[in-house]
C-alpha cells in the first residue's frame, strides 16, 4: 500500500462534519461519470435523482414518510449495536408489530372508538418487543447467536403475515384476494398536513430519536450499554450485566420496529398486505451505521436512504433509466459514506509504514 | 425399482443439487469468518458471479470459461469489500449489507442485455456403465461436474483448516489478531486472502445457479440463498463437515416439503416455508447450549477491525 | 458490451426525442401514459407482457403519445406515491398492473379526477378508475386439452405461486380441459409461495416429475419449470409468455396475455376524449388471451382440436365452466345447462374434480 492510516488520539471534530460532505462530493463525481457514460446529461440526472423528488412540500412529506420507519428501526438497532448486541431482525419485529397492531384494527372492525388507535400503537410495540424477546431469550438462556436467530425469525414473521393475509384475515368481501379489509377511520393514524400523507408515525419517529438520544447520552442504562459494548471487561468488573443489556437492546429495538410496522399499516397502507415492508428492517441496519450509531446521525441517514429510494423512482419516471442503475448508484454512495468516515478516526499518511506490518 | 424407491432417490438427488450452491457459498464464508472477517455481502457476490459467469459463457460459448469468470468476478467485488473493511477499517456489517445492495444493482445493470439469451449450461457427467447401476448410479455418478467440485473443495477446506500450517495461522488470526500480529503474521494480508477466497466461492455459487441449476440470467435470481449460506456457517458452528450436512439439510427440507405437497397432503405453503428457518433456530439452540463447544469453534475476533497501531 | 449497447440505445432515443421536439409545433400535445410494474421487466412473465403492450402503444401512436414506467414498485406504501407522481406529473392515463395497487389507485384517483386510471386484476372502480383483466382461464382450458392429449402417465404437474382465486381459476379451467379429452387425467399442484424464484420453481417441477407428471405447467413468473421439463425429457406448457426458447422440444404451447390492443384502445379513447371507466374482462375473442405457437411434438390432430375449441370459445358457444362441473368431493357445483357466474369465478376457493390434494386455506 502506498499509504497508511494512523489512528487519531481523538476523533477529528472538523472531519466529523467534513466526511459526509467529501462522500457526497465523491458520489456526485462518480454519478457524473456514470450518467455521462450512459449518454445522459449528468446535471439533469443528478438533479432528477437528488432534487426533483423533494422540490415540493408533497415531496418532502413523502421523504418523511419513507424515512420514519427507517429511523424508528435504526434508532433501536443503534442502541443495541452500541452494546454489541447484533439485532439483524428488525424486519421481522416490524412485521410482527404490523400483525399485532393491524390485527387489533381488524378485531374491532365496526366497533371502533377513539381508544382504538392508542391501543394499536401499544399492541404494535408489544408485538415487536415479543418478537425481539425470542432472540434475547435464546441468547441469554441458550447462548444462541442473535444475528442468526433474529434473522431467521424475520423470515418466519414474513411467512406468518403471508399466511394470515392469504388465509384467516382475508377481506370477507374481497373475493379471496390476499389482503385484509381497509381499517376503519378511527384505526388510522391522523394525517398531519392536508393534501399529503404525512401521518402521526412521523411524529413517533421523531420522539423515538429524542428518547434514544436521552437514553444513550443522559441515562445510566445508556451508559451501561456503552460500557458493555466498548469495554466488556470493565463492565464485568463494574458489575454491569451483559444479560440485562441484551434484553434491553432487544426490547427497545423490537418495540420501536414494531411501532414502525404499525405506522405503515395504520398510516399510508390502511390495511394489511402480504408485503408490509420493502426491507425497512434491513435498510435500517445501514442507517444505524451511516448515522454512526448516534440517534441524530441515524435520523439524517434515514433521510438519506429514503431520498435514495425516491431518487430511483424519479430516474425511472422522468429519464426512463432502468432501476438497476439506481442500485449501482446507491451502492456507490453507501461505500463512499462508509469509507470517508475513516478520516474522522484516522490520519492518512502517504508512503509505506516503517515497520512494514501495516498494509 | 418400485416407485417409492424412485421417489426417495429423486428426493436425495434433488437435495444434493439444491444444497450445492449453499455448500460453495458457505464454505467460502466459513474461511472468511475463520480469519475474523464477517462478510454479509454473499448475496451480492453470488449475483455478480452468476451474471459474470453467464455473460462469459455467452461470449465464449464455454461454460468452463463462465465458471472461471464467475470466480474472478466474485474475487474482484470481495476485494472491494476487503479494501473498505481491512484497509479503510469500515464497519464490516454495514459494508457487507452495502455490498449486497451494490451487487444486486450492478448485476442487474450489467445483465440487462443478456436476459433471455439461451445458453448451453454445464450438462451432467454421463458416466458410462457406472451411471446405470440402480440406486447408486443416479445418486453417485449422475451429477454435474460442479457438484463433484463442491465435494472436492469441501475436502480441501477441511484439510486446510485442520491439517495445514497455513490453516492454523488463518485460525490464529481469526482468534486474536493482536497475538497473531505480535508473533509476526501479516494479519491484514491473510484476511485479504480469506476474503478473496470467500468472494471466489460466492461467485462459484452464483455460477452454479446461472449455468447449471437454472441456466439463464434473470435479475435477483439467487432469491435469498446468500443469506441462507450465511446462516449455515453459524449453524455449522464453523465446521466444514457440518456446513456440508447443513446445506443438504436445508435443501432437503425444501424438497421434502414440495414432495409432501405433490403427494396431496394438505399443507400451507406459508407454514411449510417457515420450516427451514425454525429448524435452524432449533438446531442453533441445541448446539449453542454447550458454551465451551461453540467457543472452541467460533473465531473470537469475528467482525472486529484490526489496526496494527491501535 | 451491454454497458456500451444500452447507452447507445438510450442516447438514440433521447436525441430522437430532442430532434422531434425541435422539428416544429406538433399537431397536438402528446398524451402521457404511465405504467406501474410490480417486478423487473425481464424477458418473460407477467410484467414483460405489460411492457410489450407499452412498446406496442409507443410504436402505434408515435409522437401522439409519451410513455413512462416504474418497475419493481412494492405493493405497500410506496405504490401510492408512484401512482400519484404520475398523476401529478401531468400524465393523462395511468395503468397500475398488479392487484396490490388497487387501493392506492383508488386513493390517488379521488385526488386527480381529471386523470384516467386503469387497474389490472382488481374489482374496485370509480368515476375515473376502470379495471381490466383477461379471461386467462380460456387459455388454460385450451392448454389443458393439449396436456390431456399428450400425457401418457395421466398425471400433469402444476407449479403454482399462491392459492389466490386467479391461480385457482387457472388450475380448475386447465383440469376441466384436461379431463374433457382424458377423463383419467389428474393434476398435481405444488405451491412455491413466491411469484418468482427460479431455483424453487425448478425444484417444484422436478418434484412433480419425480412423482409421475409427464407434462408440467406453471403459474409463476420464471422459465425454470420449462427448463426442468426440457432437461428431464417431459413436456411443458408455459404461462404469461411464449417460453419455447427455454424448452425447444419440451414446450408444447403456452397460455399468453396480450395487452397491446387494450392499451392502444384506451390511449386512443383518452386522445379523442371518449375514455370512460369500464369493467373489462376480455378473452380469446378480444385477442387478450392467446396461445403460443405449438411445439414440434404436438400432432396435427391435437392442433386442429385446440383450434376448433378456440373458435367455439371465441364464438361464445363453449365456456370452460359450463355445467356439469363437480368439485373434488363429486358434488355438483354447476348444473348442466348453466355456467359459473363472473363473481363466482372471481372468488374461486375450491378445486374441481381431478385436482389432487386439498386447496390450502
Amino acid at each position: 500500500m502506498w499509504f497508511r492510516l494512523e489512528p487519531r488520539a481523538q476523533a477529528s471534530r472538523r472531519l466529523r462534519t467534513a466526511a459526509p460532505l467529501i462522500a457526497l462530493a465523491l458520489t456526485l463525481a462518480s454519478g457524473t461519470v456514470l450518467f455521462g457514460a450512459l449518454g445522459q446529461n449528468p446535471i439533469l440526472a443528478l438533479h432528477t435523482f437528488f432534487i426533483r423528488p423533494i422540490d415540493s412540500l408533497y415531496g418532502l412529506s413523502e421523504l418523511a414518510i419513507k424515512a420514519a420507519p427507517l429511523a424508528l428501526c435504526a434508532v433501536g438497532l443503534a442502541i443495541g449495536f452500541r452494546g454489541n448486541v447484533w439485532n439483524i431482525g428488525a424486519e421481522g419485529q416490524l412485521t410482527m408489530g404490523a400483525i399485532c397492531g393491524g390485527g387489533l384494527a381488524l378485531a374491532f372492525y365496526g366497533a371502533e372508538g377513539p381508544w382504538l388507535l392508542p391501543l394499536m400503537v401499544l399492541a404494535g410495540g408489544l408485538g415487536g418487543m415479543a418478537w425481539g424477546a425470542i432472540p434475547a431469550l435464546l441468547k441469554t438462556r441458550f447462548n444462541a447467536n442473535e444475528i442468526l436467530t433474529s434473522l431467521m425469525l424475520s423470515y418466519v414473521a414474513i411467512q406468518l403475515l403471508g399466511y394470515l393475509v392469504h388465509g384467516p384475515w382475508r377481506d370477507p368481501e374481497g373475493y379471496n384476494f390476499p389482503e385484509t379489509r381497509l381499517f376503519g377511520d378511527q384505526a388510522l393514524l391522523p394525517v398531519l398536513v392536508e393534501g399529503t400523507r404525512l401521518h402521526g408515525g412521523v411524529v413517533l419517529a421523531l420522539i423515538a430519536v429524542g428518547l434514544g438520544w436521552l437514553l444513550l447520552s443522559r441515562s445510566f442504562a445508556g451508559f451501561q450499554i456503552k460500557v458493555v459494548g466498548q469495554a466488556p471487561a470493565a463492565a464485568a468488573y463494574a458489575g454491569y450485566s451483559r444479560r440485562r443489556v441484551v434484553w434491553l437492546s432487544f426490547l427497545i429495538g423490537g418495540g420501536l420496529a414494531g411501532i414502525a410496522g404499525l405506522g405503515e399499516v395504520a398510516g399510508p397502507m390502511g390495511q394489511l398486505n402480504p408485503t408490509v415492508s420493502p426491507g425497512y428492517g434491513f435498510a435500517a441496519i445501514i442507517c444505524a451505521f451511516l448515522g454512526r450509531l448516534h440517534p441524530v446521525g441515524v435520523l439524517l441517514a434515514s433521510l438519506l436512504l429514503a431520498l435514495l429510494f425516491l431518487g430511483g423512482e424519479s430516474l425511472q419516471m422522468h429519464l426512463n433509466l432502468p432501476l438497476a442503475i439506481t442500485g449501482v448508484f446507491q451502492g456507490l454512495l453507501l461505500f463512499f459514506v462508509l469509507a470517508c468516515d475513516v478520516f474522522v478516526r484516522y490520519r492518512v499518511r502517504l508512503g509505506r509504514a516503517a515497520v512494514g506490518l501495516a498494509p | 425399482m418400485s416407485p417409492e424407491v424412485e421417489t426417495v432417490i429423486a428426493i436425495l438427488v434433488a437435495t444434493l443439487r439444491a444444497g450445492t450452491p449453499l455448500v460453495f457459498a458457505a464454505l467460502g464464508e466459513l474461511v472468511t469468518e475463520k480469519s475474523g472477517v464477517l462478510n454479509l455481502g454473499i448475496e451480492g457476490m453470488m449475483l455478480i458471479g452468476a451474471v459474470a459467469g453467464f455473460i462469459a459463457t455467452v461470449l465464449t460459448g464455454s461454460p468452463v470459461a463462465g465458471v472461471v469468470f464467475a470466480m474472478l468476478a466474485g474475487t474482484l467485488v470481495s476485494l472491494l469489500f476487503g479494501f473498505l473493511t481491512l484497509t479503510l477499517l469500515t464497519n464490516q456489517v454495514a459494508t457487507g449489507l452495502a455490498l449486497t445492495i451494490f451487487g444486486i444493482g450492478l448485476s442487474a445493470f450489467v445483465g440487462l442485455g443478456y436476459i433471455g439469451t439461451p445458453i448451453q449450461g454445464l450438462p451432467p457427467l454421463a458416466v458410462p456403465l457406472l451411471g446405470e447401476i440402480p440406486v447408486l448410479g443416479p445418486l453417485v455418478f449422475g451429477h454435474d461436474p460442479l457438484f463433484y467440485l463442491s465435494l472436492a473443495l469441501f475436502a480441501a477446506v477441511a484439510w486446510f483448516l485442520a491439517r495445514t500450517r497455513a490453516g492454523l495461522v488463518l485460525r490464529a488470526v481469526g482468534e486474536s489478531h493482536e497475538a497473531a500480529h505480535a508473533i509476526g503474521y501479516p494479519v491484514i494480508a491473510i484476511r485479504y486472502l480469506a476474503v478473496m477466497f470467500g468472494g471466489a466461492m460466492s461467485g462459484l455459487a452464483g455460477a452454479y445457479l446461472s449455468l447449471v441449476y437454472t441456466p439463464q440470467w434473470t435479475e435477483n435470481m439467487t432469491a435469498g440463498r446468500g443469506w441462507i449460506a450465511l446462516a449455515l456457517v453459524v449453524f455449522a458452528t464453523w465446521r466444514p463437515a457440518r456446513v456440508l450436512l447443513g446445506a443438504y439439510l436445508f435443501g432437503g427440507i425444501t424438497i421434502v416439503g414440495l414432495h409432501i405437497q405433490a403427494a396431496g397432503f394438505e399443507a400451507s405453503a406459508h407454514l411449510l416455508a417457515m420450516l427451514p428457518y425454525l429448524a435452524t433456530i432449533l438446531v442453533l439452540v441445541l448446539i449453542s447450549r454447550d458454551t465451551t463447544r461453540i467457543r472452541l469453534n467460533a473465531p473470537a475476533a469475528l467482525g472486529k477491525p484490526f489496526h496494527p497501531d491501535a | 458490451m451491454t454497458v456500451s449497447k444500452l447507452p447507445l440505445r438510450l442516447f438514440a432515443a433521447l436525441s430522437a426525442a430532442v430532434l422531434l421536439a425541435a422539428a416544429g409545433p406538433a399537431a397536438a400535445e402528446p398524451i402521457k401514459v404511465g405504467f406501474v410494474y410490480v417486478s423487473p421487466i425481464g424477458d418473460a412473465g407477467w410484467t414483460y407482457q405489460h411492457e410489450l403492450g407499452r412498446r406496442h402503444l409507443e410504436a402505434a401512436l408515435g409522437d401522439e403519445v409519451e410513455t413512462s414506467y416504474v418497475e419493481s414498485v412494492p405493493e405497500g406504501a410506496d405504490a401510492e406515491r408512484v401512482i400519484r407522481e404520475f398523476a401529478a406529473g401531468g400524465y393523462d392515463l395511468v395503468f397500475t398492473t398488479s392487484f396490490g395497487y388497487m387501493n392506492p389507485t383508488i386513493k390517488v384517483a379521488k385526488r386527480f379526477p381529471e386523470v384516467a386510471f386503469e387497474h389490472a386484476t382488481g374489482y374496485k372502480r370509480a368515476e375515473n378508475v376502470g379495471t381490466y383483466l383477461a379471461r386467462f382461464y380460456e387459455g388454460r382450458y385450451l392448454t389443458g386439452l393439449v396436456a390431456g392429449k399428450m400425457t401418457k402417465s395421466n398425471t400433469v404437474g402444476y407449479v403454482a405461486a399462491f392459492p389466490i382465486p386467479e391461480v385457482v381459476r387457472g388450475i380448475n379451467a386447465f383440469t376441466i380441459g384436461l379431463r374433457s379429452v382424458n377423463p383419467a387425467g389428474q393434476v398435481k399442484v405444488v405451491w412455491v409461495s413466491s411469484w418468482y424464484d427460479p431455483g424453487k420453481e425448478r425444484e417444484a417441477a422436478e418434484t412433480l416429475i419425480a412423482q409421475g407428471a409427464d407434462v408440467i405447467t406453471q403459474h409463476t413468473d420464471s422459465t425454470a419449470p420449462v427448463q426442468a421439463a426440457e432437461e428431464k425429457g417431459v413436456y411443458a406448457i408455459g404461462y404469461h409468455s411464449d417460453m419455447s426458447k427455454y424448452g425447444p422440444t419440451a414446450h408444447l404451447t403456452a397460455s399468453t396475455h396480450n395487452w397491446s390492443g387494450h392499451y392502444l384502445a384506451s390511449a386512443k379513447a383518452v386522445l379523442d376524449g371518449s375514455w370512460a371507466p369500464q369493467d373489462l374482462w376480455g378473452g380469446i375473442k378480444d385477442g387478450m388471451v392467446e396461445l403460443a405457437p405449438f411445439g414440434p411434438a404436438v400432432p396435427a390432430e391435437v392442433r386442429s382440436l385446440v383450434e376448433a375449441k378456440k373458435a367455439e370459445i371465441a364464438a361464445g358457444t363453449l365456456h370452460p365452466f359450463q355445467g356439469p362441473v363437480r368439485d373434488q368431493s363429486g358434488a355438483l357445483r354447476v348444473a348442466e345447462g348453466s355456467t359459473l357466474s363472473d363473481p363466482d369465478m372471481l372468488g374461486f376457493d375450491w378445486y374441481v374434480e381431478g385436482v389432487l390434494g386439498k386447496l390450502p386455506k
